[in-house]
């Protein structure tokens, strides 16, 4: 068996207007950081998840976010896995 | 006639909702705990308002994992009853795939708590069997998630087989999509709704409309 650490990454689907992202990028402008845009805010979830190769672990993380961590009808995932 | 109020962690209008079904109705209501699963004896079940494990990840996204959720769809599947889920209800039913849809931020990024003005879209459904076509009612809402979001595929059926049951009226309170406010899903068996009929069932909180709500879900089952 190996162990990852498990970095799964929650936006909101870029067809959908967030409403949070647009503040957070407004307040950054008045603070003065200039050139930036399309600021999405999301969700981090991280665990260590044992697996007895790469792409197990991969299938793994894939369905527990369909399933549970994000909401396919609005949210989008990504997944990142560093071996320990 | 039996209904049920489940509670879950963090349910916080399952007393209300079950003083309007027994006290106001008379109608035999058991309060019934989230791990329960023998739901074969009840004629209603209402998923009530709240912040079911404190609304953590998503609202009602750790509630559908619940063991009285999983028991649902085979309630729903073998036409035990109906279901309604009010606010936090609603959010559960959507997480768990028996409405289509999700229930997202408000647009304002805040909790809105006021009355609202909605229209009756389809009142040939046991909830909204007691008002008239396009009627204008008032209910309360009290979510900071209760903006309706769907693809267009989705809006196009719920269209196509009147599934929509109330909108906004004059005001979007939340951003949702087509004003949406409450649905069912395409049987008839199952609601949603974001505004809380429980908290408008005495003229002493406003109009009353809320009681009709749940006579007219009572009368049919």
């Amino acid at each position: 068996m190996k162990e990852f650490v498990v970095r799964v990454l929650i936006e909101p689907k870029p067809e959908l207007f967030d409403p949070q992202g647009q503040a957070v990028e407004r307040a950054m402008i008045e603070l003065g950081l200039k050139n930036i845009s399309g600021t999405r805010v999301g969700k981090f979830i991280k665990f260590k998840l044992k697996a007895v190769s790469v792409q197990q672990a991969r299938e793994k993380v894939a369905e527990i976010s369909q399933k549970f961590l994000a909401n396919p009808v609005i949210e989008r995932y990504s997944i990142e896995l560093e071996e320990l | 006639m039996r209904a049920a109020v489940v509670v879950f962690p963090g349910s916080n209008c399952d007393y209300d909702t079950y003083y309007v079904l027994k006290d106001l109705l008379g109608v035999e209501t058991d309060l019934l705990w989230y791990r329960e699963t023998a739901l074969h004896r009840y004629d209603l079940i209402v998923l009530p308002g709240g912040f079911s494990y404190g609304d953590y990840l998503r609202a009602g996204a750790i509630a559908r994992f619940a063991p009285v959720v999983q028991a649902l769809p085979e309630y729903i599947a073998r036409g035990h009853g109906i279901v309604l889920g009010i606010c936090n209800g609603f959010q559960i039913l959507t997480e768990a795939g028996l409405l289509p849809g999700a229930l997202t931020k408000n647009i304002s990024q805040r909790f809105i708590c006021k009355t609202v003005k909605l229209r009756v879209e389809n009142n040939a459904t046991p909830l909204t069997q007691l008002f008239r076509y396009e009627e204008i009612i008032e209910l309360p809402i009290a979510h900071g998630e209760g903006r309706y979001i769907a693809p267009p595929e989705t809006l196009e059926r719920l269209k196509r087989n009147r599934q929509i049951l109330l909108t906004y009226h004059g005001e979007n309170p939340n951003g949702s999509v087509e004003n949406i406010a409450a649905i069912m899903n395409e049987k008839g068996t199952v609601f949603g709704m974001m505004p809380h009929p429980e908290r408008n069932s005495e003229q002493l909180f406003g109009t009353g409309a809320g009681l009709k709500i749940f006579r007219g879900l009572v009368h049919l089952v």
